[in-house]
């Protein structure tokens, strides 16, 4: 894209996004890191993560003074507009996505050892997949790329299957064994998170495609018309 | 978001207007001399509503205005081709006089323009020439009714006799939209009427042109994208004698379809 | 001044390098301020020598001496073919000039016998100098039988001499008179009433005179000429005046006046300055203003020639110009500006028009005699074709005016009015030729005033014509200030010069009239957009 005649409002606008990628690699670590933590039942690890969040929650402000300050000094139009309010959104979500992130390490703390094997390997596998969800959408916004966005919010149905299917799994454990309902409540509220955060994932993904586009994502039909038109551009 | 836009749009027709279409501008071509300064311009025009022109300097967008109540007439090497149906008949027809035709679209200038006389004679002259007023009484009623329209009325009621000249700015500004509304029009353009004011007086302006909004069609050309965003329902983007692209203000300023109005809007045009 | 001078080099808007050269920027600028204020100097001065030389010329034109008579106006001299015929009465010069000659034959009873005295002393008034009371009398014929007074002006050179001009004079005292007693050759000699000779006034006439000067010499009432001052006896002319008493004069004192001009150089001779000198000394000859200059036409004489015929004409032909040019002028600079198509034919009548405006203005004069009086067959000498002579002059100077005039109407009060839908000959008439109506008006007042101070154009067609009647229409015989001007200027009499500087005062007084006009005009009519 073309530079602003102004330059220091492409400086503005190109350190927000920076911001935000920075926010975002943020989230993703901390994802990572707390899935490991339940995985590996590293207190320390987890611990790191719950501090990260608060760093997070200061870059989430960082950006909203940016995107404000643009907007009250450069007035900007069109994409540029669409950019700065996407940047007040994508902020939100990513910093939410970091307290839910957060939430996972705490859970990961109270987790015994009774956790089985099976259980940890669905976190695991789940872990990975939203962390790439959280990459691609990143991705997506680093390029503006309309089809990268809509792609995340499809593969929002893959997370969806592995929460169902590990929520089964949890299910069936508590019913074998209730007892052990204390454990398997909080390895179910680990993996309701990180649906949680698969979901912010597609939000984020919402967002770059109306930062890319100017439209607005709404249903799954819009969203499989706009993909099948997306593809049917090449 | 369908196929891949052409560059140039050769014929765009306002796709969303809630209003009828006022002016219908077809297949329009300005010569200067051997210059062409507008290259085949079709566009409608709704009533009722306020489009702007925006556009780089030298885009095209005063001429194509001063079109549209043949003002180009006035100049010696301007050649107009096209029609512009109004109601319609083409106004560029030889057989409809330009000052019939400017009774019945007014126009509102860059630069303050009152007459150096009263303020009364200023609104009255229009009204004086078309023969609109049958008496005295009569029209000091346009007069009064065209002031308070302009929303002058209050400041300038107790002094009608002091010159035009003497008013502020915006005052002035607004005296000669006062004018021009005395005539009866039914379309006002008004090229750039805030470019010498003050951002009050220009607020002034743009909730007098919101107001008017309601009886007359207004096409205004302005250099502020803002006040294009503000005051217009539709806009149009003007680029070296080309119509760009045209749409309802809120798609041109949020989501515009063509590049070169999404860099020209943004703050890139190179 | 403080003593805590900044040193130069810390100063914080430059280098020392910097500084000097601000000091050669400022010194350029007050020498360029000099030269303006010295050519600014230059031109003060040169009105202010042209004002004060032409001003002190024509001083001595604005008032005039007359002599006063009081005359009996006997029916038989003055109206010989009846009272009734008025006509007659009124051109009855002869008539009534030798009611003059008679007076003053009887004033002046010592050149009653000679008739080449007789003509020197009727030149004290000039033939014509009876013309006024002859009508006077033609308008009131009950005058005729009484005695009235009346005056007549002394003829030109006397009024000079008595102005202090044709010559240098000086006034001595001679002593006290002895015996006077006459020659066998007519002349007479007069004695010191001592034993000297009157020693002092003969060495003041040895040291102070020319051969050539003559002295003039006062005893009572008479007046003599000096013609040689032999031992203590001086030898006499008696010029004028009542001779005294032969013999002893009883000390009376003796004046003289030498008169530095020699006779034959001057126009008035040694005994019409006598008779003048003991006319005013009776009261007969005063100095009045001269409102003749303003009320009398021209004349041959210069004591009885006034403007007035040419103050008239000039008006008429004023007016002729005006109501020709200035509407014709106002009317093609309005087409040309507003309404004519930018080509090349009204290019070419655009530098036309320029290059008219710098035609001398002979040329016009030319055309004028060739269009309007061979083509035309219209009379020569008339304020009309005079008129329309200039008109036709100043007719570019009016376009051009003009026409800078509605250009400098900003256009956007043209749009305006073309916006709000009105017609382009409604935007002229309504909006831009009531702007442009003061600077319009002021280049016609001034086009206006050089038509005034025009002189060739109206040689050519005639206007330099001698009229003796103040026209009373534009189609009449008449003439104007500015040729006035030059026909006084080439007369031959010495009194014509302060004549010619004192309509050059009027012609200057009417174009300072009308720049005031074109002055206040702007100032009344300005408004600013």
């Amino acid at each position: 894209m073309q530079q602003h005649i102004v330059s220091a409002f492409t400086d503005e606008l190109d350190q927000l996004s920076a911001t935000l990628l920075r926010m975002g690699g943020m989230a993703e670590a901390m994802i990572r890191d707390a899935c490991k933590a339940v995985v590996k039942g590293d207190t320390e690890l987890a611990k790191t993560v719950i501090r990260r969040d608060a760093e997070l929650d200061k870059l989430e402000s960082e950006c909203e003074r940016g995107a404000v300050r643009v907007l009250a000094l450069r007035q900007p139009m069109a994409s540029d507009l669409r950019m700065v309010i996407g940047a007040i959104k994508l902020a939100g979500t990513i910093e939410r996505i970091g307290d839910l992130a957060k939430n996972v390490a705490r859970r990961s703390i109270k987790l015994d050892d009774s956790a089985t094997k099976a259980s940890m390997r669905g976190v695991k596998t789940m872990g990975k997949a939203v962390s790439r969800q959280l990459k691609s959408a990143l991705d997506a916004y680093g390029r503006r790329d309309a089809r990268a966005a809509l792609e995340v919010i499809r593969q929002d149905d893959d997370i969806d299957s592995h929460y169902n299917a590990l929520l089964r799994l949890m299910l069936s454990y508590v019913a074998e064994d209730p007892e052990q309902i204390d454990s398997r409540a909080n390895v179910l509220f680990i993996v309701k998170n990180l649906e949680r955060i698969g979901d912010h994932c597609a939000n984020i993904a919402k967002v770059v495609h109306y930062i890319a586009t100017g439209k607005q994502v709404l249903s799954e039909a819009e969203i499989a018309l706009l993909a099948s038109n997306a593809s049917s551009e090449d | 978001m369908a196929s891949a836009t052409p560059l140039i749009t050769p014929v765009v027709r306002a796709e969303r207007t809630d209003n009828p279409i006022k002016i219908d501008c077809r297949n329009i071509n300005v010569f200067y001399a051997d210059n062409q300064a507008i290259h085949d311009i079709s566009l409608l025009i709704p009533d009722r509503a306020v489009t702007a022109f925006i556009g780089p300097s030298g885009c095209g967008k005063s001429t194509f205005l001063r079109c549209l109540n043949r003002m180009n007439d006035t100049i010696d090497i301007a050649r107009v081709d096209g029609k512009i149906m109004m109601d319609g008949a083409d106004i560029n027809d030889p057989a409809i006089d330009p000052v019939l035709l400017r009774s019945r679209v007014g126009m509102v200038f860059q630069k303050p323009n009152p007459f150096p006389k009263s303020i009364y004679d200023n609104v009255a002259y229009g009204a004086r020439i078309h023969g609109l007023a049958s008496g005295k009484s009569d029209l000091d009623r346009i007069i009064e009714k065209s002031l308070h329209r302009a929303g002058l009325w209050e400041e300038v009621k107790d002094r009608l006799a002091a010159p035009g000249t003497s008013l502020s700015g915006g005052q002035q500004q607004r005296l000669c939209i006062a004018r021009a509304i005395a005539v009866n029009p039914e379309v006002i353009l008004m090229d750039e009427p805030c470019s010498a004011l003050d951002p009050i007086a220009t607020a002034r302006i743009e909730e007098l042109i919101d107001e008017l909004r309601e009886r007359y069609c207004i096409v205004m050309v302005t250099h502020s994208m803002q006040q294009a965003a503000r005051v217009s329902q539709r806009t149009a983007f003007f680029h070296l004698g080309k119509l760009i692209e045209v749409g309802d203000t809120e798609t041109i300023f949020t989501n515009p379809t063509n590049q070169r109005t999404q860099d020209y809007i943004t703050g890139r045009f190179g | 001044m403080t003593d805590a001078q900044p040193p130069k080099s810390t100063s914080p808007f430059g280098s020392e390098a910097a500084i000097a050269r601000l000091k050669d920027r400022h010194a350029a600028e007050r020498r360029f301020k000099l030269y303006g204020q010295l050519a600014i100097g230059i031109a003060l001065s040169a009105l202010f020598v042209l004002a004060y030389s032409i001003i002190s010329n024509a001083a001595p034109a604005f008032t005039k001496h007359e002599i006063v008579f009081h005359l009996t106006l006997d029916a038989e001299t003055v109206a010989p073919n009846g009272v009734e015929d008025t006509q007659a009465t009124a051109s009855n010069i002869s008539g009534f000039y030798s009611l003059i000659q008679d007076d003053l034959r009887e004033t002046f009873p010592e050149a009653a016998t000679e008739r080449q005295l007789r003509r020197e002393l009727y030149a004290l008034v000039t033939r014509l100098a009876v013309l006024d009371i002859a009508r006077e009398t033609a308008e009131t014929p009950a005058l005729i039988g009484t005695t009235k007074r009346f005056t007549a002006p002394l003829s030109d050179d006397l009024d000079l001499y008595l102005k202090g001009g044709i010559t240098a004079r000086r006034t001595l005292t001679v002593g006290q008179a002895g015996r006077l007693s006459v020659l066998e050759s007519g002349l007479y000699s007069l004695s010191d009433s001592g034993p000297d000779g009157f020693p002092e006034f003969k060495a003041k006439i040895e040291t102070d005179t020319a051969a050539d000067s003559s002295v003039l010499i006062r005893l009572q009432d008479a007046w003599f000429r000096l013609e040689a001052h032999s031992g203590a006896m001086l030898t006499l002319t008696h010029l004028a005046g009542a001779l005294p008493q032969l013999g002893e004069q009883q000390s009376a004192e003796i004046s003289a006046l030498v008169l530095f001009v020699a006779q034959a150089n001057r126009a008035v001779s040694d005994r019409q300055i006598a008779w003048a000198i003991l006319l005013q000394e009776k009261g007969r000859i005063r100095r009045k203003q001269n409102f003749d200059l303003l009320t009398k036409a021209d004349s041959t004489y210069p004591e009885l020639a006034g403007a007035a015929a040419a103050i008239v004409g000039s008006i008429f032909t004023m007016l002729i110009t005006a109501f020709f040019a200035i509407p014709v002028g106002i009317l093609a600079a309005v087409y040309l500006e507003e309404f004519a198509p930018k080509n090349r034919l009204t290019n070419m009548i655009e530098v036309n028009i320029n290059n008219l405006a710098a035609v001398p203005s002979i040329i016009f004069g030319l055309l004028g005699a060739a269009v309007f009086l061979n083509f035309f067959g219209m009379p020569r000498s008339v304020p009309l074709v005079g008129g329309l002579v200039l008109g036709l002059l100043v007719l570019p100077t009016v376009i051009i005016a003009s026409r800078a005039a509605l250009k400098s109407v900003p256009p956007s009060i043209r749009t305006a009015a073309l916006g709000l839908g009105a017609s382009k000959t409604q935007a002229v008439f309504h909006h831009t030729l009531p702007l442009a109506a003061p600077g319009i008006m002021t280049g016609a007042i001034i086009a206006m005033a050089r038509a005034l101070g025009e002189t060739a154009p109206l040689l050519l067609i005639g206007m330099v014509a001698f009229v003796n009647e103040v026209p009373t229409g534009p189609d009449q015989e008449s003439t104007a200030l500015p040729v006035l001007i030059y026909k006084w200027f080439s007369g031959a009499e010495r009194a014509w010069e302060p004549m010619t500087s004192a309509v050059i005062v009027i012609l200057l007084v009417f174009l300072i009239l009308m720049n005031l006009v074109a002055v206040l005009v702007r100032r009344r009519f300005e408004r600013r957009w």
